[in-house]
């Protein structure tokens, strides 16, 4: 691998002796606010407000939340593919944003996104030979001849499309779903990334074959340490696949904190309605019931908390000031007044799965 | 090998599921066969398919994208559109006074006067199949009125606000277009244009699988809680397995163009007869539980028009013997011990008379494919 990292000169690169756990990748504040068409209409939708994390080496980290929370708007905002209105993007601790189409071509060499669809991803005129060829020409310069061919095999190697012989002549419509985002993944490695950006990879193909992508992305993340962001809206597939899983909510970070926490022990009223939405044949008793609203509008947030509308428990706290993230755990932070100190702050039931489920629908109570 | 106790949670599964006894049908679906493509050469996407829909049940169809369940439901309610052609078999509809009628042989009169009114369908991404252009209320009462002819504008738009109101969604919205409301109140909106003239068949195709979990929950037990009320049977087809386990009586698992289990739905939970039903549960990470490393199924569905005989899913069977792959296996009662009688399956493990018949020696039953009532009563006092 380490042959491949030429032309590398320009960006600070990762140290020489990196090890997996090192940060890469930094979002800090990150604010995107999209304009509302109209003339002089100056109304924008908050699509992403103030959000900061950290990609690691060899790391997972999930971005759970429903459709319109924002979690795609900070994939292609990573991805430099639109421009930010705050905060800033940081590669090994500098700002990375780019200037030029140059500087775009290099960030791109470092971080790669894999994209929801792999029906409209790939070019329906070209085979795999050449959307590989073309992504390995652009990012480990010009290679010919026999070099080309055992890199093109190596990629597919590298995704389990094996024999290589067997796909690479193929074209997109000849492959299944699950080869074709093998196929899209291949063409992010031969960048030999460092982050890998992957919007919903899972959620277009069939179930019988999404764990095995799934399999696979945590093959990459262990043999060569990329460092994965998982954005999904399935909770169970972040505690299967992610190492630490942030929840969102209307354009927030709302919860995070270790996968398995996150899942087994949600703090955040939100996160609790999401654990207890999930279908669960196992205990078909504790679900929510009588889960009601809405994501509200982005255009106009609610004050304060922007969850406060549907949640249980929302005081006037919770209604005028907007909640920082507090540590509630071992390396956990939820955005909600009630793990504060404040004099004022909402009174919360005993979170977890195993208080009763009628408990988040009643409005405030005692601790059950 | 019968113990009381294994029979005992049989028939304790089966109250629990409300099994419908096929002495009272409301859709009976015999050897429906369908092609796609008018040539030589057409595709057999549904081969000889067989189902029945108990009067008040709600039955899940499920299955990989396709594997022939949307195709099942546009060919039962004969909208399948070009090159889709229905090459056999029949779908007998019994009304409430026990009238059976053939909706394959209906002419277009019949037809259009049968469709809303026995059965109705929510469509997929039923989210984007309101016009944009008219308020939701005229587009629920021109329904109306065409199914009613006697019926004025102003009662068609009264029922449309009782429809609104059954689920959920306050009458002013009546004004409102498709565009004015989320995701999950046009689904509302679709499923309410489906009971407008009280159905007593509602199919629903993927109802929810647009929607994010907390909407999907809130539709589902709406769609509970009305099919209490009005007393309608479901069909309800999603490729999700665990949502079908919570809202299902009965569960169909279709593959490749093929029902390969149909069983109460705890029972295809808690022990699956068919290898395919067995993979497909372990295909979803579970929330809770312990955490284990999931393999998924190996390979992908076959290409329909390349299926040769024997199983169709042997390639990516674990349990694949030599005569898989010359005998199509027929929907059997499985062999298990204290099994309800009224559960199929299609899979030679448990047709050991095919097998023998062919001079091989049928194989030992998978324990995968096997658990009994008893087995899983034990495993869940171990957890």
């Amino acid at each position: 691998m380490t042959s491949l990292r030429n032309s590398r000169a320009h960006l600070p690169g990762p140290p020489p002796d990196a090890a997996p756990g090192d940060g890469v990748l930094q979002a800090v504040d990150l604010r995107k606010h999209f304009k509302l068409k109209g003339i002089g209409s100056r109304d924008v939708v908050h699509a992403v407000d103030d959000v900061n994390f950290e990609l690691r080496r060899g790391r997972v980290l999930a971005l759970v939340g429903e459709s319109g929370s924002g979690k795609s708007t900070i994939a292609r905002l990573l991805a430099q593919l639109m421009p930010l209105t705050g905060g800033s993007i940081r590669l090994h601790g500098e700002d990375a944003a780019v200037k030029n189409r140059r500087s775009f071509r290099r960030y791109v060499g470092r971080v790669q996104m894999i994209f929801q669809d792999p029906f409209g991803s790939l070019n329906p005129v070209h085979p795999v030979r050449h959307i590989l060829t073309r992504s390995l020409r652009i990012h480990r310069g010009r290679l010919r001849g026999a070099e080309l061919e055992s890199a093109l095999v190596e990629l597919l190697e590298r995704v389990q499309l094996q024999p290589a012989e067997r796909y690479i002549e193929k074209y997109p419509h000849e492959l299944s779903g699950g080869q074709r985002q093998r196929v899209a993944i291949a063409r992010a490695l031969a960048a030999d990334p460092e982050v890998l950006l992957a919007d919903e990879p899972i959620s277009m193909l069939d179930v019988s074959i999404r764990l095995g992508i799934l399999n696979l992305l945590q093959d990459l993340r262990d043999r060569l340490h990329i460092a994965i962001l998982y954005i999904t809206h399935d909770i169970a597939s972040a505690r299967y696949f992610a190492d630490r899983t942030m929840v969102m909510y209307a354009g927030r970070i709302v919860e995070s904190g270790d996968s398995e926490s996150v899942t087994q022990d949600p703090k955040h009223p939100y996160t609790q309605l999401l654990v207890r939405s999930a279908p669960d044949p196992d205990d078909l008793e504790a679900r929510a019931r009588g889960a009601r609203g809405e994501a509200p509008s982005l255009v106009k947030p609610p004050s304060g908390c922007r969850f406060n509308p549907r949640c249980p428990f929302a005081t006037d706290l919770c209604r005028t000031e907007v909640p920082p993230l507090i540590s509630v755990g071992d390396e956990r932070e939820a955005a909600c007044w009630g793990y504060s100190d404040r004099p004022d702050r909402p009174v919360l039931e005993s979170a977890g799965l195993d208080t009763p489920p009628s408990s988040a629908t009643r409005p405030t109570g005692g601790v059950a | 090998m019968t113990t009381p106790t294994q029979f005992d949670a049989a028939s304790d599964a089966a109250e629990r599921s409300r099994l419908v006894s096929a002495s009272d049908p409301v859709l009976e679906i015999k050897n429906l066969s369908v092609d796609y493509g008018y040539d030589d050469d057409p595709v057999h996407v549904l081969r000889q398919v067989s189902l029945t829909l108990g009067r008040g049940e709600v039955l899940g169809l499920a299955g990989e994208s396709g594997c022939g369940k949307s195709t099942l439901a546009y060919a039962a309610t004969r909208l399948l559109p070009p090159p889709g052609l229905i090459t056999g078999g029949e779908v007998l509809f019994t009304d409430r006074d026990g009238t059976k009628t053939d909706i394959l042989k209906l002419d277009d009169r019949a037809l259009r006067a049968s469709r809303w009114q026995d059965m109705a369908i929510v469509f997929q991404g039923a989210m984007n199949s309101l016009n944009p252009v008219f308020r939701i209320g005229r587009q629920i009462a021109d329904g109306i009125q065409a199914h009613r002819p006697g019926i004025s504008r102003k009662e068609a738009l009264e029922r449309s606000a009782e429809l609104l109101e059954l689920v959920g969604i306050a009458p002013d919205r009546l004004r409102s277009y498709p565009h004015q409301l989320s995701g999950g109140m046009r689904q509302r909106v679709m499923i309410a244009m489906a009971l407008a003239l009280d159905p007593q068949v509602l199919i629903m195709d993927e109802p929810t699988t647009a929607l994010d979990v907390v909407m999907q929950r809130q539709i589902v037990e709406q769609i509970a809680e009305l099919r209490t009320r009005l007393g309608f049977s479901v069909i309800f087809i999603t490729h999700d397995v665990s949502l079908l386990i919570e809202i299902a009586d009965r569960i169909a698992i279709m593959y490749a163009g093929e029902i390969i289990e149909d069983a109460a739905a705890l029972d295809v939970y808690q022990r699956p007869r068919h290898p395919y039903s067995s993979a497909l549960l372990h295909s979803f990470p579970p929330l809770r539980g312990p955490r284990r490393e999931l393999t998924g199924i190996p390979g992908s569905p076959p290409d329909l028009a390349k299926l040769g005989g024997g199983c169709p899913f042997r390639d990516r069977c674990a349990f694949a013997f030599d005569a898989c792959s010359t005998v199509t296996p027929e929907l059997v009662r499985p062999v298990v011990a204290g099994d309800d009688p009224r559960r199929a399956v299609a899979c030679l493990h448990h047709d050991p008379a095919v097998v023998r018949a062919m001079g091989q020696e049928p194989p030992a039953i998978p324990v995968e494919i096997s658990r009994s009532a008893h087995d899983a009563e034990r495993n869940a006092a171990v957890v």
